[in-house]
């Protein structure tokens, strides 16, 4: 089977093609390595980073993300988990990990901001 | 104020109650590194003007991946890049006003600003950055027929509102505008719990990233558009649903509605991401003109406006694409401060008479489009160095050329330059260019020495 992929590594956005027509998988029409490994395992196992929030306990929202793509069929289940997480009132700084392996994914789900629980910001 | 001369008047009673060298307005990615670029160039006096508790800008409510790419070759969240410039800026120790709305900035490069610490102040500057950002455009700007009940946002305000508050709008939702917002709105609408039905685009074609169509609507499965509009708006006190239709392009009329094609769509919410607009009332204000294709100032080089001293950088001078872009941009604006702040220090220490001292501009070229080429950034070239020009095109082109020509002055006014007449300066061809897609040429300094002064150069497709 041949299937367009479009890259979505960085703003470029290349039109990948991957043929397995002759048993074998070929990828083509990538502009580096990175877009070539995005389509491997577009046509294998679609991998994607979650990016969404979680709750402070002044009832803003904390940016959080995997720190690695997940199974894009995870994504929904993931979310679920995401909404039980309750945080505790202390200081958050980008990269902290807010909850490890998050449903078995290997991924760990970060802040991506900081947060003071004095100042509320 | 009635007249010119009240306003006058009200100058001179100004009081300076702070001076810094360079003074930016906006602590967004653009106004960050504007200043992160004129402390890394020796300006140790430096103030940001932010109107929010925070910096970051926009970048605080992008919780989605795509930047930093350019700048740090890894890809980042909004809130973890604008991080990264913060970090800097904390590092060199940068003054930030925070919570602080400037009201007005005058020719003299004098900021006036308010905020509930300090009241209405004056700080007088040496040169003044403007990095303001942009809004998005409103739905009043779109006049679409119907009722007007609640449950309509742009795009980015229901991003304020499910990324910061954590409040989704609504449930089931229809997009109308497939700029990079709308796409990231409907993949997150989608993965907190709601239903988009459909995202529509009144051109044959998106605005927003291809990436972003394929990982914020294909993944999700859902569909979108092209040259469809929403043609009415339903609901009393709450939206019901939107009647969209399929449009076609009229000679003469433009987009018109095909008769035929009307669905109705059921829905709460419907969110617009129809484009951007500069934030410029600050800039207007201040007498600075504006180019009506960008809606930002017109600048030369070094993204300096026709008043000397005051520069303009990021989204507030013409939407970019990324924010890398803008964040990159700002530091061609940030050096340029620095640079004036110290030929004025110069000249004052060799003792020029005040008002004397504001560094000479030499020549004057002007840069044109041809209506294909929307617009370029910048608009004037005061200064024979390589220049790197940003345009953007109106339509999609298929394997078109970009032709670069100078119509000289006869009336050389510095006489230093070495072409007459009118002359190609440069060709370059394309696959393709979208409107979506800002690009890029270099105006080499050899190029500039064949341009005389007062003379302009044309961007043109072919």
């Amino acid at each position: 089977m041949k299937r367009k992929i479009t890259c979505i590594i960085c703003p470029k956005g290349c039109e990948i093609e991957a043929d397995n027509t002759s048993g074998e998988l070929v990828i083509s029409g990538y502009a580096c390595t990175r877009g070539k490994r995005y389509a491997e395992t577009e046509v294998t196992c679609p991998m994607r980073t979650l990016t969404t929030t979680v709750r402070l306990p002044n009832g803003r929202m904390l940016p959080v993300r995997t720190d690695s793509p997940i199974p894009k069929s995870m994504l929904f289940e993931c979310m679920n988990r995401v909404a039980e997480i309750k945080l505790e009132p202390v200081r958050y700084a980008v990269g902290d990990i807010i909850k490890r392996d998050i449903c078995g994914t290997g991924a760990n789900l970060i802040s991506s901001s900081s947060w003071d629980p004095v100042a509320g910001i | 104020m009635q007249d010119g001369k009240t306003e006058e008047m009200n100058f001179e009673e100004k009081t300076v109650d702070f001076r810094y060298d360079i003074v930016i307005i906006g602590g967004g990615p653009a106004g960050m590194s504007a200043a992160v670029q004129a402390y890394e160039d020796g300006s140790r006096s430096i103030l940001i003007i932010e109107r929010e508790k925070r910096l970051g800008g926009i970048l605080k409510q992008c919780i989605h991946p795509g930047f930093g790419l350019e700048m740090y070759k890894e890809e980042l969240t909004g809130p973890e890049f604008a991080a990264r410039i913060a970090a800097k800026v904390r590092e060199y120790g940068i003054k930030c006003m925070m919570s602080t709305m400037v009201l007005d900035v005058d020719q003299q490069l004098r900021v006036t600003a308010t905020s509930s610490e300090l009241g209405v102040f004056t700080v007088q500057a040496k040169a003044v950055v403007l990095a303001m950002g942009c809004r998005e455009r409103p739905r009043g700007a779109l006049n679409t027929p119907g009722t007007r009940p609640a449950g309509v946002y742009t795009a980015g305000a229901a991003q304020y509102f499910v990324n910061m508050y954590g409040y989704l709008p609504g449930k089931e939702v229809v997009i109308l505008g497939s700029g990079d917002i709308g796409l990231i709105m409907a993949r997150r609408m989608t993965l907190e719990g709601a239903k988009v039905k459909a995202v529509c685009e009144v051109m044959p074609y998106s605005g927003g990233l291809a990436r972003n169509i394929e990982q914020c609507l294909n993944d999700f499965g859902i569909p979108l558009m092209l040259s469809h509009t929403v043609i009415e708006v339903h609901g009393k006190e709450r939206l019901t649903g939107v009647t969209i239709a399929q449009v076609e392009n009229v000679p003469g009329a433009g987009r018109v509605p095909v008769k035929g094609t009307e669905q109705y769509i059921p829905c709460d919410t419907l969110l617009l991401s129809v484009g951007l607009i500069p934030e410029n009332e600050l800039t207007v204000k201040c007498g600075i003109k504006l180019d009506p294709a960008t809606k930002g100032a017109a600048v030369d080089q070094d993204r300096q406006t026709e008043i000397p001293g005051i520069y303009s950088c990021g989204n507030v001078l013409h939407v970019h694409d990324l924010a890398d872009f803008a964040a990159q941009e700002a530091r061609i604006a940030g050096a340029a401060a620095a640079k004036r702040v110290r030929e004025l220090d110069r000249a004052e220490k060799e003792g020029a008479v005040e008002g004397e001292n504001e560094p000479e501009k030499k020549i004057r070229i002007g840069l044109k489009t041809d209506g294909k080429v929307r617009y370029v950034v910048p608009q004037f070239i005061t200064a024979r160095e390589d220049v790197n020009v940003f345009y953007r095109v109106s339509d999609v082109f298929d394997a078109p050329q970009l032709t670069v020509t100078v119509e000289n002055n006869a009336k050389d006014a510095d006489g230093s330059a070495t072409g007459e007449g009118t002359e190609t300066l440069l060709k370059k061809k394309y696959l393709k260019l979208a409107p979506g897609t800002m690009q890029s040429v270099t105006l080499k300094k050899e190029m500039l020495e064949r341009c005389t002064d007062g003379g302009t150069i044309k961007f043109g497709l072919s």
